[in-house]
Formats: C-alpha cells, structure tokens, sequence
C-alpha cells in the first residue's frame, strides 16, 4: 500500500473505533476480574455483544473510506507520538477473531459455568478473562501502527494464551504451557533485539515512517532476520513447532480452538506486516523461498503427522502445523521480479483468505472433536464409530470445517487456492503450485479417514457420556459454514479478489480440479492412516486388502521416518539450534539481496 | 576509541549470547528461565546504546528507547512471573519440574 503522507499527520474521523476495539475487551476484563463469581459470565457476554458490534463498525468504516483509519493516541504524530492504523488487513482480521470468539463465547457457557452451589470456580474465572485478553491483545495488533506496540500487543497474546493451555492444572498441560511459554519467549527477545536495531538506526519506529527509511544496510538486514525468525517460533512454523501440538491437544476444546484459530495468527500477521508493509523490498527473492520451503515443510510433516496420530484432538492439532505451513507461501508468490519487492495483490489477498478460512473451519474443528471426546469420553480415531449417529450435527461441523480446508468451493480456502496457484503460474514458481495442490490432497486424507471411522456402525450402542446440547454444536457448525462461504463474498480494495482468476467450479473441469484431491486423499489415507480392524471392512472383497498391503508397508514405514524425523525437531535443543540455524540463513539470504 | 556506547554495545552482545547458550543447552526449565533474563537484559542494553548515541534527533540522549526499555522491562518481568507460577505449580502437581510433555496415551473409555 502507498504511504499516504496525510495519514502520518492526523486522525480521521472514524479513528476513535481503533481505539474502542482495542479496550472495549480490555474494560471488560476490570469488572469481571473484580466482580468474579456469577458477575463474570454476564459481564463476559455483554462484553462480548458490545466488543462484536465494535468490530463490525470498523470493518465497515474501513470498508468505506478511501485510506486507512487512523488514530494519533494523545494527538502526537509519530515519531514522537504512536499511532493506531486500521487498514483492510486489520479489518478483515477483526472481524474474523470477533467472529470466532463469538461462536466460542456461545460454546463454552456449558464448560466454564459457574454452578450454583459454588460462589467461584478456578476454570472458568480464568477462562473467560483469558478469552477477553486474547481479544484485546489480537486487536491492539491488528491495529497497531508501531513496531513496539505490535511487540508488547504479542506479549499480552503469549501471556494471555499460555494459561489457557493448562487450565485444568494437570502436570503434562502445565509442562506444555511452560514450554511454550519458554519458547514464546526466545522469539519476542529476538523480535525486541531487532526492534533495537532499528531504532537504533532509523530513530523510529513507526511503519509508515520506517517504510519511507529503510534501506539496505546490515543492521537493518539483520533486525529483519532476527525479528522474522522470533515471529516464526512464535507461530510455531515448521521445524520451530515443539510446542504446539501438546499444548493446543492438551487444551479444553474452547480453549484449543481459540489458540489454534487466533492466537497464532497473531504473530503471523506481525510477519505479514513487516515483510509487506514496513520493508516489501528488503528481504528480496532468495528469503522469500526460505520461508515458503519451510511452509512446505510443515505442509508435508503437519498433514503426514496428523494422519499418523491416534487422538482426534492430536490429529487436528497436527493439521494446525501442516496450515501455518499453507500461510507462508503467498510470499514468494507476492515477489515481484520487475519491482524487486513484495506486492499486495492476489497473492496477499490469497494468502489472507487462507488464514480467516483456517481460523473458522480450524475452530470448528476444535470445538466439534471437543463435543465427540465429550459425549464419547474419549478421542481416540480409532474408536470413533457410531460417533456420527450419536452427535451428528458435532460430526457435520467437523465434516464441513475439513472440507473447507481442502478447498472446495465455494470455501475461502478454495478461493485462496485458486489465487495462489493463479499467483505461481503468472510468475512461473510451478514448484509452489506442486506444494498446494499435494497439500489439499493430504489435507483431504486425514478427514477421509475421521470419516470413514465416524460413519462406521459401533459394535454396541454408544451411551453418551454427557448430554450435548445443541446450541454448542450448532455453534461449531455455524463456524464451519461460515469457511464454506467466504468465497461468495464479493472481495474488492483493498483485498481484492480479481475476475476470472477463480474459475467457476460448476464446469467439467472445475468439478475435476475438486474430485482429484478428494480421490488422492483417500487413496494416500488407505495407504498412511491408522485403521484398527476397519481397513478390511472397507471392502467387500479379502484380495483388495491383500493387494494393497505390500505398497502400505513402504508408506507407512516411510511415515515413520517423518515421525521420528518430527520428534527429532521437537527436542528442546534441535529446536533451538534450527532457531539461530534459520537466523542466520535470512540475514545471509537478505544480504545476499540487499548487497 | 572505546566509547562506553561501544562497551554497553559489547556487554548487551555477550549478555544476548550467554542467554541464548543457557535457553538453548541447559535442560531445567528455572535455568531457562535464567537465561532468558540474561538474554533481555542484554537487549534492554542495546536499547541502551541506541538512546546514547542519540539516535532519533541527534540530542545528547533520546529519552524514547528509555521509555520502551521500562516497557520491557515490566513485560519481562510479568513473563518471569508467569513462568515461576507454572514452574511451582508443576512442581506442587507433580514433583518435578520438566519440559517433557509428550501428550498422555488415549484415555480410554472402558478403563
């Protein structure tokens, strides 16, 4: 986006919702933390109506102004003062995150009710602070204009999401909560030494003063280094993942789906910042690649390791690894060989329909595998049979929140795909399109799989452990039908979606283009998944089992390479040094451009 | 010349490195958290050197990195904190205190 130079100078008119949507969340927080008790929950709601209808009328007011909404806090302009930005970025992300705590908000009554007996429960007074903290902390980067106001904005998230991991206080969520806390941690340190850099370089650190600024030189080369790979720990990318699968598998369901669907965005948009707006012409081609590989990466590990789990919750956990991996490949897809920068155009827009697709079908998700381990008393994917005659509105939201990810119109992430992949065939990167198109398969392998075992006859009558009530499943499902329907919105400026890019999919080859995924998934989930005793009911003929069993041998050995590859990586000490390993591998990829 | 702009910059550097060697090589989750002291302690010095040489408008000393390292300073501690907190309730939980946290076997509904 242009620097408007009018937009460093004064606030506009619909400046003061940047403000608002940032301590509506915030001011809720005072009087529930003080009122606690039975106070909390209705506090919580009203908070929550009132914080919903603020980010609406910012989306909005974004949606009808020409340039961003700003706000100057205390009417100094930058660099002196700090400045509140709401561009199209912020707004879609706002209102995607207020979207999604909304829908958690209605889920999670059930789990975090304070009973009637009891004046005050540990859980859910933590629980609903915790959600209202996270919501502030994702605005207040969302619209923040100012490197450090993201930074303190990313360490209010951290602090806010790590609890949310052991709230049920039992030793291995609470090692999982410290280890990501750790890990957290490192990154903001390296994200606040390159804020350092920078300042000490640039004497600001506002974006837009400091997109105007920058130019190549080794401290800024290496702030952007140091300050990408903190990011990237803190997004858990793939190989820097060691904490996310046990804290967002360990988590209350409500709570792994806001980790899972917000908070690692959070950081993600940090990234999209930086790379996009404050330096789009430093960090050059050959970083860009780095990035997307390690995308790659997670798409192959995340999706061949959810296949390979035996819990659900694990499974989608895993599945989160394998789509932060989908994020980080608009970039190379955004270079702009002519330009020698990265451009916003549908790359960006692509990618950033991916990441509001991911977070509504990945909370859907959450909460459905949440509502089946509760009425089941247990997630394993092997024993999920009969699950989706016992909740199957749980199961459709389930259903349909993996479809959405696979990219099937008329999804977001279909509409994503079709950007991306219209991306790498205009700059001729047929490597990134091989990427996406093996990603969806693998992504449809691993629902094939929940599914076939779902839709099984149980052997007994499942007698549910809890009753489910309806409004919580209904709330995933209205998560998952709301992935399914981000295509048909009309995308325009500023993320714009061009004609004719999209094709339409009701035609011989767009029903193709969606069938050939679905086919390869079910094939690479016969021959990677865990069946139990189920593979041989799958087919009515003894020979076909048989036939298979010598290629399934290779592929699941082949797994188990990438299994114990990915455990490696998960060790404390590899994860660290694959941390400065990757440091250093940008600084010399940015400096091989910028010199 | 070695100014002391050069000396806090050299001191920030060794400090971010002993860090970061403790963060990444000692497996006890206290000594983690030691290092990851050390290691912003060595960044609030760079922030340091940043507002000795003047950096924004070339004044004797900029007030502003100042004012972001008191920032992070709270922020560091409320993370020190926080991590303590999960480390003494680990401890009262378990009886140790460890980063190993492979996720449980399948809970099983018939046992």
């Amino acid at each position: 986006m242009p620097p408007v130079a009018s937009s460093v100078a004064a606030t506009t008119p619909a400046g003061l919702l940047l403000v608002l949507v940032v301590i509506v969340p915030v001011v809720g927080v005072l009087p529930a933390f003080v009122c606690g008790g039975r106070w909390l929950e209705r506090i919580t709601a009203l908070t929550i109506a009132l914080g919903a209808g603020v980010a609406a009328a910012l989306a909005l007011a974004v949606l009808h102004s020409d340039g961003p909404l700003v706000y100057l806090l205390g009417g100094w302009p930058p660099p002196l003062g700090v400045a509140l930005r709401g561009d199209g970025l912020s707004a879609v992300m706002i209102a995607v995150t207020a979207l999604v705590v909304c829908a958690v908000g209605v889920f999670a009554r059930a789990d975090f009710h304070t009973p009637a007996e009891t004046d005050e429960v540990r859980a859910p007074f933590a629980f609903w602070i915790l959600l209202l903290g996270i919501w502030g902390a994702l605005n207040a980067i969302f619209v923040s204009g100012d490197l450090f106001t993201l930074y303190v904005g990313l360490e209010l998230l951290t602090f806010a999401a790590v609890p949310l991991v052991s709230l049920d206080g039992r030793a291995d969520t609470l090692a999982a909560a410290l280890r990501y806390l750790l890990f957290a941690l490192v990154g903001s340190v390296l994200y606040l030494i390159g804020a350092a850099l920078l300042y000490g370089a640039y004497g600001t650190l506002d974006i837009l003063l400091l997109s105007t600024r920058v130019h190549a030189e080794p401290a800024t080369l290496v702030a952007a280094a140091l300050m990408t790979v903190g990011l990237l720990a803190k997004t858990a990318l793939f190989p820097l993942h060691l904490w996310l699968p046990p804290a967002h598998a360990g988590a209350p369901a409500a709570a792994s789906a806001v980790l899972s669907a917000l908070v690692v965005k959070g950081s993600f948009f940090i990234v999209v910042r930086l790379w996009f707006d404050v330096m789009p012409a430093l960090p050059g081609d050959a970083a860009a690649q780095l990035l997307a590989a390690l995308g790659a990466g997670a798409i192959l590990f995340g999706n061949v390791l959810a296949l390979r789990q035996e819990r659900l919750k694990l499974l989608v956990a895993y599945s989160t690894v394998a789509q932060i991996g989908y994020l980080f490949l608009m970039f190379p897809l955004a270079f702009s060989p002519a330009h020698r920068q990265l451009l916003g155009g549908s790359a960006l827009t692509g990618g950033m329909l991916q990441a509001i697709s991911h977070a509504t079908a990945k909370a859907a998700m959450f909460l459905a595998a949440g509502l089946m381990y509760a009425a089941l008393g247990h997630d394993r994917i092997t024993g999920l049979a009969g699950v989706g005659r016992a909740v199957p509105v749980s199961l459709l939201a389930f259903a349909l929140g993996g479809v959405a990810l696979m990219g099937v119109p008329p999804g977001g992430a279909y509409v994503a795909k079709e950007l991306l992949l219209h991306a790498a065939d205009e700059t001729g990167q047929w490597w990134w399109a091989l990427v996406l198109q093996i990603g969806g398969v693998l992504t449809s392998s691993y629902l094939f799989l929940v599914l076939v075992h779902a839709l099984g006859a149980a052997p007994k009558p499942i007698v549910l452990r809890a009753p489910i009530p309806l409004a919580r499943q209904v709330a995933a499902l209205a998560l998952a039908l709301c992935s399914l329907s981000l295509g048909l919105i009309y995308w325009r400026a500023p993320l714009p979606v061009p004609r004719g890019i999209v094709s339409n999919p009701l035609t011989a080859s767009g029903l193709w283009k969606v069938l050939w995924p679905v086919m390869g998934g079910a094939v690479v989930a016969i021959l990677l998944g865990r069946w139990g005793d189920r593979l041989p009911r799958l087919t009515s003929r003894d020979d076909a089992v048989a036939m298979i069993a010598p290629a399934r041998r290779a592929s699941v050995a082949l797994a188990g390479t990438l299994e114990r590859a990915d455990g490696a990586f998960r060790q404390w000490p590899l994860a660290g040094l694959s941390l400065l390993l990757l440091a250093i591998m940008f600084g010399a990829a940015m400096l091989a451009a910028g010199g | 010349m070695l100014g002391p702009a050069h000396i806090f910059g050299v001191c920030g550097a060794a400090l971010v490195g002993f860090g970061l060697y403790g963060l990444i090589a000692s497996p006890a989750p206290l000594r983690k958290l030691l290092a990851f002291n050390l290691l912003g302690s060595g960044a609030f010095l760079l922030f340091g050197v940043a507002a000795r040489r003047g950096a924004a408008a070339g004044f004797p000393g900029d007030p502003i990195p100042q004012a972001l390292v008191i920032t992070g300073l709270v922020v560091a501690f409320s993370a020190t904190g926080l991590a303590v907190a999960l480390l003494v309730r680990q401890f009262e939980v378990s009886g140790a205190s460890t980063l190993r946290s492979d996720p449980p076997p399948p809970a099983d509904a018939e046992a």
